[in-house]
């Protein structure tokens, strides 16, 4: 390559002027790209991790609608509609946490991430009621499962689907709590700049991926076979 | 290029393997390369584990008889040799080793995007490795590599759970591993690099990347189903309890079909560099080989359904898996065709890498075809779960695949250590892998089309010569595979001193050092020219 001996040292060691990036990048610029990108591709594994329940669901559901059906009127849908608000509204704060970051509002951030918790976790609060109340009904998937319906094999499949898919929802909520927790911390420490803004960034991403899984759990589980 | 003054090892110089010593200055560390080597050392124990069993399964059937093992104990290996080979050998071993040395070398970066992710997925994969190890010392598993339920779940009394969890952990490993080279590979290109300028090892990687992004968390889940299933007592796949056993075999085979390009891919891409280098010619049709890799990629996940053809599908169903699966051929052919033609009037050498990357392009063609006679509806449910299925798959994974990764070891060993190794003993390995090889599964072929069943320890007496031939030729191919374990360890210590362009290759991993220094160049290359400009210019010195 290059014959002509093209040899500028971009490179020495990390001695770099501007140190705002780990050494084996060239700027800040192609840290922040790929710190996003990296975001990216793993959220279509999780979106990949999310679909194969998402397929195992769809593909019981239309072969015994009726059993799920059935079994889907055991859920709260007030609950699960206020919790869909609040999520969006997590979402929300969390849009406005990485807006105030980029724009260096210290403050700003400080709110909107303990607005975007205090939401998260009256989801949670919200979720571990309803689990409570599905083990009081006996409707916990396993030996003392008791169901009044057609077929209650099938109504055990649902709510076993619905305990793994919102479940393992649940636990991503649980470690965005955790990584927010580590971003309020940081953007108290006023880590954030209109220059360096990665990590929260890629944060956000995460939750809006965690709430928009919500947003399928949602319709799928509770309000199918409700119209009418 | 900046100057390379140790060409000949006169001053001492540092490199990233006298960059730091002790053992913490390696479990510690960041470097790609060292990380890299880290994988090497991993991925041959488990080698070594699946190869013993399969040593144990070849002495069983070099009698018709079962009498060396119980039924269950036979089943117990089979099923351990597929798990310790695909999940903890073949799957992590071209990418987490040659992937993890040369993908940052060859984009001109100094590391891949996120080190200290690629460290941890060093940690995440032994972590996986020592649960199935523990499962194996336990009693082991035997359910088969494909853990099909009811086997895996109603009627499992083996260690079902810690092996599938050691899977579902070294599964993130291989997601941290895709996902590191898919950013490197868009983000950290030198200057001038563009993607048709990329060695199509890159390309290869790059496809498999996509692969395992898209595949891996798929079958994780489908474990966690499972998992669910035999803690809680509930009914997802076994019929007793209202479930399907068909959404298991087709969630785990969307998976662990395009898992087998995972394994082939990158060895794919590794004939890719072996073979213009060798013939000292450009190789022909770059852009095909380039996009075939992606097309593989992308018809890998559109044909899993013919694992299951005899397992309950519709008719029409099967009709369209036969002829996606059909289509595979294509892409694999044009790699072949375009390997074939840059060999075509080139001034081949048979060196050692050559020897392996031949060996491939032989066998990987018999695997292939045999996987289109397979595909056909008609002959898979003749040779259905008969020995004409196990030699099609090893001749894909072990003539390809490892042949494929054999290949690139010798190819870049001495840019590695820095050291040749024997070139005596290194051609001998090769005639005694590829002889002791076809010697095991050719009549493996035969087998399957007379009618013998896989997984039975015993069978009828007429089969013996047959058997006996194919243990014979395991006992070859294992004495090759421990010949080239030999003489590396030997290289280390004793070998010559390599200079840092032994092949007279072209490529950046060829313009720096061998070994490479810790950044992996003096200065930031810029790349001006497509990869593969053979015959390199004789007077143009490697390093300006
Ligand atoms: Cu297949």
């Amino acid at each position: 390559m290059s014959p002509d001996g093209h040899a500028t040292a971009v490179h020495g060691g990390g001695a770099h002027a501007a140190a705002a990036h780990a050494g084996h990048f060239d700027s800040a610029e192609q840290q922040r790209e790929s710190a996003s990108l990296g975001m990216w591709v793993f959220l279509v594994t999780e979106l990949m991790f999310f679909g194969g329940l998402f397929l195992a669901y769809i593909v019981y559901r239309s072969a015994w609608p009726e059993a799920f059906g059935a079994a889907s009127h055991h859920l709260d849908v007030r609950l699960g509609t206020f919790n869909t608000i609040v999520l969006i509204g997590s979402s929300l704060t969390m849009a406005l946490a990485v807006r105030s970051a980029q724009l260096g509002r210290r403050q700003a951030v400080v709110i909107f991430l303990v607005l975007t918790m205090i939401l998260g976790a009256t989801f949670l609060g919200v979720k571990a009621y309803e689990y409570h109340h599905k083990a009081v009904e006996h409707l916990l998937p396993g030996h003392g499962f008791q169901f009044e319906g057609a077929d209650p094999r099938h109504a055990s499949m649902f709510f076993c689907l619905y305990f793994a898919m919102t479940g393992l929802h649940a636990l991503h909520m649980i470690v965005g709590l955790g990584i927010l927790t580590v971003m309020l911390i940081m953007g108290a420490r006023g880590r954030f700049s209109a220059a360096y803004y990665n990590p929260i960034e890629c944060s956000g991403l995460y939750w809006h991926f965690v709430d928009i899984i919500w947003i399928f759990l949602f319709p799928l589980l509770y309000l199918l076979e409700r119209h009418g | 290029m900046s100057a390379a003054p140790t060409e000949t090892g006169s001053e001492p110089r540092t490199h990233y393997l006298n960059d730091g010593y002790g053992i913490k200055s390696w479990l510690l560390t960041t470097d790609h390369k060292r990380i890299a080597i880290l994988y090497l050392i991993s991925i041959t124990v488990f080698f070594a584990l699946g190869g013993l069993m399969a040593v144990l399964i070849r002495l069983e059937l070099a009698t018709p008889e079962g009498d060396l093992f119980q039924p269950d104990m036979y089943n117990r290996l089979f099923t351990m040799h597929g798990i310790f080979m695909i999940f903890f050998f073949l799957i992590p071993g071209v990418p987490a080793v040659l992937g993890n040395f040369f993908i940052p070398i060859m984009v001109g970066a100094r590391d891949l995007a996120f080190p200290r992710l690629n460290l941890l997925s060093w940690y995440i994969f032994n972590i996986g490795g020592i649960f199935a190890f523990w499962a194996m010392m336990h009693g082991g598993i035997d359910t088969g590599w494909t853990f099909y339920t009811p086997y895996s779940t109603t009627y499992a009394s083996t260690h079902v759970l810690p092996t599938a969890l050691g899977i579902f952990i070294a599964g993130f490993s291989s997601i941290l591993t895709g996902l590191n080279f898919v950013v490197t590979v868009h983000r950290m290109r030198a200057p001038g690099l563009t993607w048709f300028r990329l060695p199509l090892f890159v390309w290869a990687m790059y496809a498999t990347s996509l692969i395992i992004i898209l595949g891996t968390p798929v079958v994780a889940v489908t474990i966690l189903l499972v998992g669910a299933e035999r803690l809680f007592g509930v009914g997802i796949f076994d019929p007793a309890l209202g479930g399907d056993p068909l959404l298991f075999q087709h969630l785990f085979w969307f998976y662990s079909h395009p898992a087998v390009y995972i394994m082939v891919l990158p060895s794919m891409g590794v004939v890719s560099e072996i073979v213009p280098a060798f013939a000292r010619r450009k190789i022909f049709g770059y852009r095909f080989i380039a996009y075939s890799s992606i097309a593989l990629a992308v018809l890998g996940f559109l044909v899993w359904g013919h694992h299951m053809f005899v397992a309950g599908m519709s008719i029409y169903a099967a009709t369209i898996f036969s002829i996606l699966s059909m289509l595979v051929a294509v892409p694999s052919a044009i790699k072949v065709f375009n390997w074939t033609a840059t060999l075509y009037k080139g001034a081949v050498s048979w060196e050692t890498p050559m020897l392996y990357a031949l060996g491939f392009i032989g066998l990987f063609t018999i695997g292939g075809l045999t996987g289109v006679m397979l595909a056909t509806l008609g002959i898979d449910l003749h040779v259905h779960d008969t020995y004409f299925i196990v030699a099609h798959f090893h001749y894909i994974m072990v003539g390809g695949a490892i042949m494929g990764y054999l290949g690139g070891l010798h190819y870049w060993w001495p840019k590695i250590t820095g050291k040749l190794y024997s070139r005596f003993w290194s051609r001998i390995s090769a005639g005694v892998i590829f002889i002791g090889f076809n010697v095991t599964f050719l009549p493996q072929f035969i087998l399957g089309y007379l009618g013998m069943p896989r997984r039975y320890h015993s069978y009828p007496p007429e089969f013996q010569v047959l058997n006996v031939m194919s243990s014979a030729g395991a006992t070859i191919l294992g004495v090759g595979y421990v010949i080239p374990l030999v003489y590396f360890i030997w290289s280390m210590r004793y070998g010559k001193q390599a200079s840092s362009n032994p092949w007279g290759a072209v490529g950046l991993e060829w313009e720096t050092t061998s070994p490479p220094p810790t950044h992996n160049f003096e200065t930031q290359p810029v790349v001006s020219r497509g990869p593969y400009e053979y015959p390199p210019p004789k007077e143009a010195p490697v390093v300006a």
